[in-house]
């Protein structure tokens, strides 16, 4: 930290309060941050980080409490003004134009002279000094949620500010470059840069915060150093109660095959996406494969083919208990006993605007909520009622819209729904991307129950932490092709991190590995 | 038939045009922007009556096209106000501006139904106009003519080139991104629809002043419902709407023709007065039939009401 005599904080924040209808999201909150001081925000989903950030950065106005910058109050009407105030953030949910470029969409942020070329040249070097590879001339919709993360990253460090809100940035990083992206925090840290970092991964706050400050509930519950805490006692602090820990039974073997994947290639259509090349794989009844590897390397395309968004040519490539499914529609697949977590919530794994019931409705109706062509509202609004209250899903009530809830509450909902139906092979895509610790827990151990239960779940990921905890055995892909799966107890995260770049060994010998067993 | 039948078929082709694509492009732009203006008819009816009224007092076509201009760009700030200010809905507040400007041109145009304008001479490119056959049908046009590929061209580098135009196609894509990094979402839609007004103003005026010219009432005749179709079979995109523009242009006119030359073809006339509009979307959708680029070219957020967050 700094050492001029009486510092004046960059930012202080006095009791700050603002009530929705249905909560009060922030209640007198208190918050200072010294320059050169990475702060970190603590809480479950729903304790009102989100909202404390959106205060500051002028996108909601609060409804008391004053706001100092450097010393000076000031009343931040809209983010025009917090940037003017050299205030950057990086949102949960990504504020990028889809289909623009990544230098448009960077240039639209920067004030000056508008030169697309040089601009392209700067983010190449701010890309290869940070470690945040993208390609600045390919569009934002062909990009993963892990690329579009580095954008706008890329984004807020061009713009110079004096204070950086970064909200779960590490969830889609690979360990090095989560290690990369410490380094340039701390960097800019010294550099006199502000940083206000909300996380749920306790140990990286730890490695990295000089400050915490904890919400539950709206308010604030405590300010701690994190060099001095150990990860249980700022977890107590975050959710008033010890951790639950997940326990791994030992996985049973001779289940039967429930998804096999047989010399799956696929091309797609985007000129910037990966193509898939000749994937083989099988999940048994009662295990867990997780498939790791950085965003971008053909995750999207594989689960497009899997959940049959993307319908395949060869019908036998992809096969749901025995019954060869390549060119069957989505509902198609679900009607075998398949069910999908995509890993867009809003748009993909949920519609915005539909209430949560009827969100239910969309992949649940074979659940005896049809009746000769007609809905019936009762059985969906209890099946509605009941993942909720399972899930723990904080919500107002079924009839809230689904866009209403924060990301974590969603996922858990959409999780429960996919769980409730009892599927026979369950796929997932970032099942706990950007969820709370508490929440992430408890979905983990859902799926393990789940498993347990006799499922068969594939579950593509890029937090290795989590693929570690719950997969039986694990696979990589990388450039669209697909590493041999090893046991999850016979490796450890540095091999599978060389793995995600590329290099498995004798990758061409490997193919009989996964061959029918 | 004779080369000046060809020129002449090419010239009513262009005039017909005309107005479709100034009225297309001025829409594309409020497009663009997110916002789904519907009410170009009775912004065109407006506009057409009011050059008229100016051109007929003053004896100025020049002021005439100016009015048109205005009063387009009024009707559209009532609009603008409704469904950007007060957040109406965006299709209901442009049929009720659609409805209420073919009613008000009606009530206003009524001193001047039985008035003719003296028509307006051609303005020639010098050397061009030369060029045989295609000379005299493209370069002895009225101004308003040049003005419309003049602005074709503008709206095209605008869009893709400039800086404005991407912030515009930003707003467009996605209004809470752009707000959330600092642009003033309403003030730029505002500033389209008034462009889109503008444009529809004089695309009326354009009727009532060089094409006919006179004034009777119900005389813009569909053309502003045909420009807002152009517009999303184009994909949004603006040489595209010229090419629909000239086509259904060139099928008028060619059945017109086929209609009025007494020639002995089993065809009912209903179906010859159709085949403009049933050609234009045919060549359209399979130019335009490529998904890719439908969604990479409409605007996402077209016709959602924004609102910042409290």
């Amino acid at each position: 930290m700094q050492t001029q005599a009486p510092a004046t904080p960059r930012l202080l924040i006095k009791g700050a309060r603002k009530a929705y209808p249905a909560v009060v999201a922030n209640d007198g909150i208190d918050l200072t941050v010294m320059p050169g001081e990475i702060h970190a925000v603590l809480g479950e989903n729903g304790a009102g980080k989100s909202t404390l950030m959106k205060i500051i950065y002028g996108v909601i106005r609060p409804d008391e409490g004053e706001l100092h910058w450097e010393g000076l109050r000031v009343s931040v009407a809209n983010p025009a003004q917090a940037r003017a105030l050299g205030i950057g953030m990086v949102f949960q949910h990504f504020s990028l134009f889809e289909t623009l470029t990544v230098v448009q969409n960077v240039a639209l942020a920067l004030p000056g002279k508008f030169d697309l070329a040089s601009l392209a040249t700067r983010i190449e070097e701010v890309s290869e000094r940070y470690g945040l590879p993208v390609d600045p001339r390919r569009l934002v919709h062909a990009l993963s949620v892990g690329e579009r993360q580095r954008v706008e990253i890329i984004r807020c460090l061009l713009q110079n500010p004096k204070l950086l809100i970064l909200d779960e940035p590490t969830s889609v990083l690979t360990p090095q470059a989560v290690r990369k992206l410490f380094e340039t925090l701390r960097q800019l840290a010294a550099e006199g840069c502000s940083i206000l970092y909300i996380s749920h991964k306790l140990d990286e706050i730890q490695e990295l915060c000089h400050t915490a400050t904890v919400l539950r509930g709206g308010k604030v519950t405590g300010t701690c150093t994190p060099s001095l805490e150990t990860p249980q006692t700022m977890a107590r602090m975050m959710i008033g109660e010890d951790l639950p820990v997940c326990h791994h039974g030992e996985p049973e073997d001779g289940g039967e095959v429930r998804l096999r994947i047989e010399g799956l290639s696929h091309a797609t259509e985007d000129p910037f996406g990966t193509h898939l090349k000749n994937i083989n794989l099988t999940v048994r009844s009662g295990e867990i494969l997780g498939i790791a590897g950085v965003s971008g390397n053909g995750q999207q395309e594989l689960l497009k083919a899997i959940s049959g968004e993307e319908p395949l040519t060869d019908r036998r490539a992809i096969q749901i208990c025995g019954v060869p499914v390549g060119r069957l529609s989505p509902a198609g697949r679900r009607s075998l006993g398949m069910c999908f977590v995509p890993e867009e919530r809003l748009g993909r794994g949920a519609v915005p605007r539909l209430t949560l019931t009827e969100n239910i409705l969309l992949t649940a109706y074979r659940k005896g909520m049809l009746f000769a062509g007609l809905i019936r509202f009762g059985v969906a609004k209890r099946f509605a009622e009941d993942c909720i209250a399972r899930f723990d899903v904080k919500c107002g009530g079924a009839g809230s819209e689904a866009k209403s809830l924060s990301g974590g509450n969603l996922q858990k909902f959409i999780v429960g729904r996919e769980i409730m139906q009892n599927p026979k092979v369950l796929v997932l895509a970032q099942p706990t991307w950007g969820v709370d610790v508490g929440a992430a827990s408890f979905i983990r151990r859902s799926l393990l129950e789940l498993r347990n239960s006799g499922t068969a779940i594939l579950v593509i990921s890029e937090e290795l932490d989590e693929l570690f905890e719950i997969c039986d055995r694990l696979t990589v892909i990388a450039k669209g092709s697909l590493s041999p799966t090893i046991v999850t107890s016979e490796t450890g995260v540095e091999e599978i991190g060389i793995w995600m770049s590329g290099l498995w060994p004798s990758s061409e010998a490997s193919e009989g590995d996964s061959h029918v067993a | 038939m004779d080369l000046s039948f060809f020129t002449s078929i090419l010239f009513a082709t262009i005039v017909a045009g005309t107005p479709l694509i100034i009225v297309a492009l001025g829409e594309l732009v409020t497009e663009k922007s997110g916002v789904l203006n519907l009410g170009a008819e009775g912004t065109m009816s407006v506009g057409a009556v009011a050059a008229f009224a100016v051109a007929h007092h003053t004896g100025n076509p020049a002021l005439g096209i100016l009015a048109g201009m205005a009063a387009g760009m009024l009707m559209s700030l009532i609009f603008a106000f409704s469904a950007l200010t007060l957040v109406a809905n965006q299709v209901a507040s442009g049929l009720a501006l659609s409805i209420f400007g073919i009613g008000l041109a009606a009530f206003v145009g009524k001193p001047y139904e039985s008035v003719a304008l003296a028509s307006v001479v051609p303005l020639k490119i010098p050397l061009l106009h030369r060029i045989p056959v295609i000379g005299p049908a493209f370069f002895e046009q009225q101004a308003l003519v040049y003005f419309s590929w003049v602005m074709l061209a503008a709206v095209a580098w605008f869009l893709y080139r400039s800086r404005a135009g991407l912030i515009l196609r930003a707003v467009g894509e996605s209004p809470v991104a752009a707000h959330s990094i600092g642009y003033k979402v309403v003030r730029i839609r505002y500033q389209a629809v008034l462009f889109g007004g503008a444009m529809a103003g004089i695309g009326g005026a354009f009727l009532s002043v060089f094409y006919t010219p006179m004034w009777v009432e119900g005389m813009v005749a569909g053309r502003g419902w045909i420009a807002l179709a152009l517009v999303v079979f184009a994909t949004w995109r603006p040489l595209r709407v010229m090419v629909g523009a000239y086509l259904f242009g060139g099928c008028m006119v060619t059945q017109m023709f086929v209609q009025g030359s007494g020639m002995k073809i089993n065809i009912p006339a209903q179906f010859l007065s159709a085949l403009p509009y049933a050609a234009t979307v045919l060549v359209l959708v399979l130019i335009s039939r490529n998904r890719g680029t439908i969604r990479l070219n409409s605007p996402a957020s077209l016709g959602q009401p924004f609102l910042p967050d409290a």
